[in-house]
């Protein structure tokens, strides 16, 4: 590391841009990128089913594919509102 | 036995071909037997780097199909005897590739070459996951851009899931990155990502570094693989490549801008 390193991390450079917007997106690729393809369609119909039942919004449901050594698990997570989404009935 | 070294990217442009073709007639120069195999089918240019495109007559496709054996089909190069070129077909579509003839393609070469170079098409789709599917070692070659680190970063992910060594569980496929079009004055300006930056998000031990160079132009031109250039930058850059992947280590060079006088020296520290 030399002293022109102390220079360079005062200029707003468009690299700085570049880096931070890439370790985003590839953060956000390799979290989807395992996920069977029917995963989406499936959030969707879950979705549908549920609200027959208890008012959720579109992100109340979360699904997500984990693997273990031995088993593949897939956790549905759905929050219900406060008022437990009574008010449709 | 042969090594099997697919050289890929995701994204197109960004020197797969030209890489392919440098690493290819490196080891060949260094006494391995080696081949070059076109898999991009219907775009052939591996033939046009080598400066062999007018003595091709059967292609990949061909062998294949069984229409040409491999012995008929190979092009040996004129500058280096130990160098043979398999190139893709010109006519045909990435369909006519399948798992089971590249296999057999590929194990026929591993019995007379040392190493099998694998030039991937650009894209994830059929050309590109059969060219890294039965490789042993990955280059994985990106330009200090966005799009490029980021298909990098998706092949990089598709080498390690849907390879035959990950099918069979078997040890990975050795990945290197090769970071090429690099200009260490942009850099120093903040205009361009550093290979820091790069090898941060992308976790690859590093082959090498390619500055961006007329040499390489000036080569493509001339159906010459810029690695016999050795008084170019990148021709120099391409065989520090090949010695690193031979398992030298050496230190990188080109990384720096270099237009610097003796004060330049004293800050780098």
């Amino acid at each position: 590391m030399g002293l022109l390193d102390y220079f360079r991390a005062t200029r707003p450079k468009s690299a700085n841009v570049a880096k931070r917007r890439l370790e985003i997106l590839v953060a956000q690729d390799r979290r989807t990128q395992g996920e069977p393809s029917y995963l989406a369609n499936l959030q969707k119909e879950l979705l549908v089913v549920i609200r027959k039942y208890v008012n959720v919004n579109d992100d109340a449901i979360s699904i997500q594919k984990e693997q273990d050594d031995d088993r593949e698990i897939l956790e549905v997570n759905i929050v219900l509102p406060d008022d437990g989404g009574n008010d449709r009935y | 036995m042969a090594r099997i070294i697919v050289v890929t990217s995701g994204k197109g442009g960004v020197g797969k071909t030209t890489t392919a073709a440098a690493m290819a007639m490196g080891l060949a120069l260094r006494g391995f037997r080696t081949s070059v195999i076109d898999f991009d089918v219907g775009l052939r240019n591996l033939d046009l780097i080598m400066g062999c495109e007018r003595r091709v007559v059967y292609d990949f496709v061909n062998v294949i199909n069984k229409e040409a054996n491999l012995r008929q089909a190979l092009i040996r190069d004129k500058r280096c005897e130990n160098l043979y070129i398999l190139p893709a077909s010109q006519t045909r579509d990435k369909e006519a590739l399948t798992r089971e003839g590249v296999g057999a393609v590929l194990e026929e070469l591993s019995d007379d070459f040392d190493y099998v170079v694998c030039d991937s098409p650009a894209g994830i789709e059929k050309g590109a996951y059969l060219a890294m599917y039965y490789a042993d070692d990955a280059i994985v070659v990106s330009n200090p851009e966005v799009s490029s680190v980021r298909d990098a970063d998706r092949m990089i992910g598709i080498l390690s899931s849907k390879s035959r060594r990950a099918e069979l569980d078997e040890e990975p496929i050795k990945e290197h990155l090769l970071v090429t079009r690099y200009s260490p004055k942009r850099v120093e300006k903040g205009e361009m990502l550093s290979v820091d930056d790069v090898l941060e998000i992308l976790a690859l031990p590093l082959l090498g570094v390619i500055p961006e160079s007329q040499a390489v132009l000036t080569a493509s031109n001339e159906g010459v693989p810029v690695v016999l250039e050795e008084k170019t930058d990148a021709g120099q850059a391409y065989q520090d490549a090949v010695s690193r992947y031979l398992g030298e280590d050496l230190p990188h060079r080109f990384i720096y801008n270099e237009k610097k006088g003796l004060l330049g020296r004293l800050f780098r520290g």
